[in-house]
C-alpha cells in the first residue's frame, strides 16, 4: 500500500508528512503527474488560496490524472481543508475559479455578519453524520482544528461531519472513495490521528480488494 | 463552539529557547524540540515559534531546523522571524508551519501581507504587533522592541486587517515576563478596532490570568514562560478556565478536575485518602 501526498506547491507537505511519519505508514510526496498512478491513495494538503492553487495544479498537470485514478478508478482519496474546497465546482475566493468539480458544491465566504470574526480559526466540536468511515470509532467531544475563511456548500448526502459557526458549516465530506475535512486532522492531535489512520485502514482494505 | 485557544510561544534566540524579560533579558530555557514536545503533550492548542535573532542578525528564517523542531507537533504550528519574502514564508510552510508570523518587515511594507495571503490565504498570515504604552498610548514596536514605528497599534491593527491578514498577535512589551496578567485593555482596543481574531500575549503568571483574558472574547491566549517551568502547565491553567469561564478545549491523559488551584496558581494538594488510591491507578497509553 502506498499514499502520496500530493505535493502542488503550497500546502503544509511536512505537517501532513510529520503525521503519516508518526502513524507509521508507507507515503511519498510527489508532484510528479506520471507517479500519480502508482499511488493506492491520495491525500491533497491544503494551505492555500483557491485560484493560486488551481493554477499549481494545471502548470504541474495533476488534476488530469489524479481525476482519472480517483474518479474513474476509485481509489481512496483525502483532501484537507482547501482540498476539501478544491473539489467544488467553483470558488469565490479572490475572484472567481472553477475547480474539479468532482462535487456539485460551491465554495463561498463564511459571513461575517453577527460578529463572527472570519477567518474561522481554532478548535471547533464537528458531529459526525451516521456510519462514515473517516470518523468511525471517535468517541467524546470532537475537537478539530480549523483555519479557513471560505466554506463549501453542497448537497447534504455527502456531508459527513458539521460544525457550528454562525450556522452549520460542512466539516467533512464522504462520497464513496472521496473524503475530506474542512479542519485539519493533521493538526488536530489524537483526534486527528485516530481520523486518518480510519483514512489510512480504508486505503488499505480497498488495496485489498484490488 | 468555537473554543478560545490557548497558545504556547516558544521564543528562540540564537537556537535556544529562552524566557523574555521585558524584551530586555533573555534567560535560556532549554531546547525548541523537547519545548513542543511537552506543549503538544500536555493538550496546547497551538503553538507560536519566534526566532529573535533571524531580523536582528539580518538572515532569512531557519527552516533548516524547523522540521526537526515539529516532528512531533500535531497542533497548529505558526513560525515567525525574520520573514521579508514570499519565498520565506513558502519555504517555512514547505518545512513545517501551517502558518507565518510577519513582524518587523510588515510596517515598511504592508503588501507582503496581501502578496502573501493571495498565495497562501489570508488564515496563514499573523501579523504580530509589540506594543509599548508611552503617555498613554499604545504605540507599535519593531525588532524585538528595540525601534519604534511611530504608529499605534491600533493603527498598525487596522493596516493588518486591511492588507488580508488572517489574525493579529499582540505582544505587550510592558508585562512581558512580568506574571502580573495580561494588558486586557490593549487587547480591548484592538479587539474593538478589527474584526479578525486577536491573540493576546505577555504578562501570564498564574492559571486565573488566562481566564480574565478568555473572559474578554480574544480567540487566543498566549504565553511563553508560564508553561516552560512548570510540569503540565497547559492542563492545570486549561482546568481552572473550564471550571471558572469555560469554552477551551481539554483533551489530554492526565486529569486536574476539580483543577484546586490556590491564590498562588499552584496546585493544592489532594486529600490523602485520594492520594491513595490513585497510587494502584494504571492508565495505559492508547495506541493510535
Amino acid at each position: 500500500m502506498l499514499t502520496i501526498i500530493i505535493d502542488y506547491g503550497m500546502g503544509n507537505i511536512t505537517s501532513v508528512a510529520m503525521a503519516l511519519d508518526f502513524l507509521g505508514v508507507p507515503y511519498i510526496v510527489s508532484s510528479d503527474s506520471r507517479k500519480i498512478h502508482q499511488g493506492d491513495g491520495y491525500i491533497l494538503p491544503g494551505v492555500g488560496a483557491f485560484p493560486a492553487a488551481m493554477e499549481n495544479l494545471r502548470s504541474l498537470d495533476l488534476l488530469a490524472p489524479l481525476t482519472e485514478e480517483v474518479v474513474a478508478k476509485g481509489k481512496p482519496f483525502l483532501g484537507i481543508c482547501l482540498g476539501l474546497q478544491l473539489l467544488a465546482k467553483d470558488s469565490t475566493e479572490k475572484g472567481f475559479s472553477g475547480g474539479f468539480g468532482w462535487l456539485d458544491a460551491h465554495v463561498t465566504q463564511i459571513d461575517a455578519a453577527k460578529g463572527l470574526r472570519v477567518p474561522h480559526v481554532g478548535w471547533n466540536n464537528v458531529t459526525p453524520s451516521e456510519s462514515t468511515v473517516l470518523f468511525r470509532g471517535l468517541t467524546g467531544e470532537l475537537n478539530f482544528y480549523f483555519d479557513h475563511s471560505y466554506k463549501m456548500d453542497c448537497l447534504e448526502d455527502v456531508v459527513a461531519g458539521e460544525c457550528e459557526y454562525g450556522g452549520a458549516i460542512t466539516a467533512a465530506i464522504e462520497k464513496n472513495n472521496i473524503m475530506a475535512t474542512q479542519f485539519h486532522p493533521e493538526k488536530s492531535q489524537r483526534n486527528g490521528l485516530k481520523l486518518l489512520r480510519n483514512f489510512l485502514n480504508y486505503v488499505e482494505s480497498s488495496t485489498e480488494r484490488q | 463552539m468555537l473554543k478560545t485557544r490557548i497558545i504556547g510561544v516558544v521564543l528562540i534566540k540564537e537556537g535556544l529557547v529562552v524566557q523574555s524579560i521585558g524584551f530586555a533579558r533573555y534567560l535560556p530555557v532549554g531546547s525548541p524540540t523537547i519545548a513542543i514536545e511537552y506543549l503538544n503533550r500536555w493538550g496546547i492548542d497551538e503553538i507560536v515559534l519566534l526566532d529573535m535573532t533571524a531580523t536582528t542578525s539580518n538572515r532569512p528564517p531557519q527552516d533548516r531546523n524547523l522540521k526537526e523542531h515539529c516532528k512531533f507537533c500535531h497542533v497548529p504550528l505558526a513560525v515567525g522571524g525574520g520573514i521579508r519574502t514570499i519565498d520565506d514564508m513558502s519555504a517555512l510552510i514547505r518545512g513545517g508551519a501551517d502558518k507565518v508570523v510577519i513582524n518587523s518587515t510588515f510596517p515598511d511594507n504592508p503588501s507582503i501581507v496581501s502578496k502573501g495571503a493571495e498565495k497562501f490565504g489570508d488564515q496563514c498570515i499573523i501579523v504580530s504587533i509589540d506594543a509599548r504604552k508611552i503617555d498613554g498610548k499604545y504605540m507599535a514596536f519593531t525588532h524585538s522592541g528595540a525601534k519604534t514605528t511611530g504608529k499605534t497599534v491600533v493603527e498598525t491593527a487596522k493596516l493588518a486587517e486591511e492588507n488580508g491578514a488572517g489574525e493579529v498577535f499582540l505582544n505587550s512589551i510592558d508585562n512581558d515576563g512580568m506574571k502580573t496578567g495580561f494588558d486586557l485593555e490593549l487587547a480591548e482596543a484592538v479587539r474593538a478596532a478589527v474584526d479578525i481574531p486577536i491573540i493576546i500575549c505577555g504578562g501570564a503568571g498564574i492559571p486565573s490570568h488566562f481566564a480574565q483574558a478568555a473572559a474578554t472574547g480574544v480567540s487566543g491566549v498566549a504565553a511563553a514562560n508560564f508553561f516552560h517551568y512548570t510540569e503540565h502547565s497547559v492542563i492545570t491553567a486549561k482546568t481552572h478556565i473550564v471550571d471558572t469561564v469555560g469554552n477551551v478545549r481539554l483533551d489530554t491523559y492526565a486529569e486536574y478536575t476539580p483543577s484546586q488551584i490556590g491564590d498562588d496558581g499552584r496546585l493544592l494538594k489532594l486529600p490523602d485518602n485520594v492520594l491513595e488510591s490513585l497510587r494502584f491507578e494504571y492508565i495505559p497509553e492508547e495506541v493510535i
